[in-house]
């Protein structure tokens, strides 16, 4: 297992190391020791390997990521996991604004809370924060799913797309066009694989959440909903 | 009495409240919605063209027109990237989107850039094969809303253009509006077909200097420091704007003018927010020049440029190299008069549409139709473009040697007068036949 240690040896020599790493690589498995809130630690990852911060990243840590594991041991920056494409990004600890902004697919995971604009422009990636989401989350949300298991704070999913949120706790206020919507089987069924992919267990039910989404009332500009925009 | 016979006074519009104002005022009154049009500022602002260049003559030696060399490469990216980006002329293009452009002209951009030895540049929605596959120097643009954005994209490029504002709309975001999503569009930026696409003003993941700062650091370590990293500006506040772009850490400084074009935006933001490209410039160099960074970060100038003379009055002011959209896209064939009667029956004339936001473009360049867009013949609209592009080239050259320039970046502000006192109060050069540049020199 490679050991890193930012401590005495550079980022830019880590992320150099990562990114020349073959798809095919049996160098898998990674640890990084020291990352004392680095900023942009192992992003643009594009293997299937498995990286372990062990400590604080700083911003954009695993940013871009395909295909990685990236797993940060105590609280991310901003932009934790912003805009990957696939693989899975797990803070354990707590995550600043813009976590998961513009991520087009894969999976990030927060144990703690996250901050403002949690999963803004998403477009695809699944987002499962087990604390609480600061305000102006899901902005602009176009696809994909945001699960938080506490709080919302204010104006939740403003001017959404096709984004779905489930929230478990309360939701300070909603924003534009984001409006609550009934939770069918199929709803429930997705919001399980969800939890049970992010290591919630069955003590957390589907039934204690409720489902956010779009109105659609804001898709194509119209002069009498000038209020809203 | 008979009044026939007496003089009467002459039908008189208002200057203030003028045919175009009052027709404005109804169609305002009959929709209730701004006006969304294409392109850039209309109006007229001091420009380029109230700039002439003062020719060798006793005191200064020309250089022989069609024998003695006038360089005309730049090199873009030099302050951090590994791979710079050399260009064989200082004209690129500027970044249009797959969506407000069809494929066929992004296609034709990327033929006649690259025929001239050039860059072009992708826009909001992300990159296509059609564009990679026919630029041999690509600029990716990470603008705000980052549809389509994709690493591998950016891996791809040759460049990265970290878009903050754009002159014909600066502080504003987009809208692409449904009757142009098809698809294809759709499908690369993750939404659903038919919606309005609106794209963010504002970056989702960084707030100012500091972070912007940050976010290029990012990008350089996914990049692994090789590709060059610009940061494009609107026209607003450029000495400052520039000084913290280079802060930021930008290899290349894009600076857009009001003239600038835009895929669609109100018309009074196109006509009301921002400066003119000339009036942008020096305060831009002058910012590089303080932190002991000109010619280190490179300047691209855009915005109205259309012939070899602003390309020349452009570097002289002391851009590194200009950048060009709108006039790209009437040398692949955009407002062509050959066209004026579908023109006529969209209840405009060649040479004034702009309604690009429609999707309705005969010319099949701002439009998604695709029996539309077919009509752009990608091949020949690219050797229209490459010619067009030598033109300016060579133009820029014959003023250059006539000032004795072996160089175009050779060229420099005591080369220029100004025709006009607001011209030679915002490109800080003599008003013509005085040695008198408004704010700076004489009383």
């Amino acid at each position: 297992m490679p050991a890193f240690d930012l401590a005495t040896q550079s980022k830019r020599d880590l992320n150099q190391r990562l990114h020349n790493l073959p798809a095919d690589t049996n160098e898998t498995h990674w640890t990084v020791a020291n990352p004392a809130g680095e900023h942009a630690i192992a992003c643009g990852l594009d293997a299937p390997l498995t990286v372990e911060i062990q400590g604080h990243a700083g911003y954009y840590c695993a940013g871009m990521n395909k295909l990685a594991t990236v797993i940060v041991e105590g609280n991310a920056g901003v932009g934790v996991g912003e805009n990957m494409m696939s693989g899975t990004v797990h803070v354990k600890g707590d995550a600043s604004q813009s976590a998961g902004a513009t991520a087009h697919g894969g999976l990030l995971v927060i144990d703690g809370n996250a901050s403002a604009r949690c999963g803004i422009s998403m477009k695809g990636v699944d987002i499962v924060v087990k604390g609480s989401i600061g305000p102006m989350s899901a902005f602009m949300a176009q696809s994909g799913n945001l699960v938080v298991l506490g709080d919302a704070g204010d104006a939740l999913g403003d001017s959404i797309y096709e984004t779905r949120i489930y929230v478990r706790g309360a939701v300070k206020s909603l924003g534009a066009d984001c409006i609550e919507k009934p939770m069918e089987a199929k709803h429930k069924a997705d919001l399980r694989r969800l939890l049970d992919a992010a290591g919630v267990g069955p003590e957390v039910s589907v039934d204690e959440f409720k489902r956010y989404g779009s109105a659609r009332q804001l898709y194509n500009f119209h002069v009498d909903n000038a209020a809203a925009y | 009495m008979d009044t026939s016979s007496i003089p009467q006074t002459l039908p008189r519009f208002s200057a203030t409240l003028d045919p175009a104002s009052m027709a404005e005022i109804r169609r305002a009154a009959a929709t209730g919605i701004y006006d969304i049009r294409g392109g850039g500022a209309k109006r007229k602002v001091p420009h380029f063209d109230d700039l002439l260049f003062l020719g060798a003559s006793v005191s200064r030696y020309p250089l022989e027109g069609y024998r003695e060399k006038c360089a005309t490469d730049v090199t873009l990216g030099t302050r951090f990237a590994k791979k710079p980006i050399k260009l064989d002329i200082p004209i690129t293009i500027a970044g249009m989107s797959f969506g407000s452009l069809s494929a066929q002209a992004k296609e034709a951009l990327g033929r006649g850039a690259s025929i001239v030895g050039t860059s072009t540049t992708t826009g909001d929605g992300g990159m296509t094969p059609e564009e990679r596959g026919q630029s041999k120097a690509l600029v990716y643009q990470y603008l705000p809303s980052r549809y389509g954005m994709n690493p591998d994209d950016i891996r791809k490029a040759d460049a990265i253009e970290v878009v903050i504002g754009q002159g014909a709309k600066p502080g504003g975001g987009g809208m692409l509006l449904g009757q142009k999503i098809s698809d294809r569009v759709a499908e690369m930026r993750t939404l659903p077909k038919g919606i309005d696409q609106r794209s963010a003003c504002r970056h989702p993941d960084w707030t100012g200097p500091d972070d912007l700062e940050i976010k290029i650091e990012e990008l350089r370590e996914i990049t692994d420091w090789e590709k060059p990293i610009y940061v494009k500006v609107g026209a607003t506040r450029p000495y400052y704007d520039v000084a913290l772009a280079v802060k930021s850490g930008a290899d290349v400084v894009v600076l857009d003018g009001m003239q600038g074009g835009t895929a669609a935006t109100q018309e009074v933001f196109i006509e009301h927010v921002g400066i003119p490209t000339l009036a942008a410039i020096r305060p831009a160099v002058q910012a590089l020049q303080d932190l002991g960074m000109y010619r280190k970060v490179q300047l691209v100038v855009s915005g109205g440029i259309r012939n070899g003379a602003d390309v020349a009055k452009a570097m002289a002011l002391g851009a590194d190299a200009v950048s060009i959209g709108s006039a790209a896209l009437v040398a692949l064939g955009d407002n062509d008069p050959a066209l004026e009667e579908e023109y006529q029956k969209l209840g405009t004339t060649a040479g004034a549409y702009d309604d690009w936001q429609l999707g309705l473009d005969p010319a099949g360049i701002s439009t998604q139709d695709p029996e539309l867009a077919k009509r752009l013949d990608p091949v020949a609209a690219g050797r229209r473009l490459a010619n067009y592009l030598s033109v300016l080239t060579l133009e820029a050259q014959t003023i250059a040697r006539a000032c004795g320039k072996s160089h175009l970046h050779n060229l420099e502000p005591e080369d220029l007068v100004a025709l006009t006192i607001e011209a030679a109060a915002m490109a800080k050069v003599p008003l013509a036949g005085t040695d008198w540049i408004p704010g700076l020199s004489g009383m």
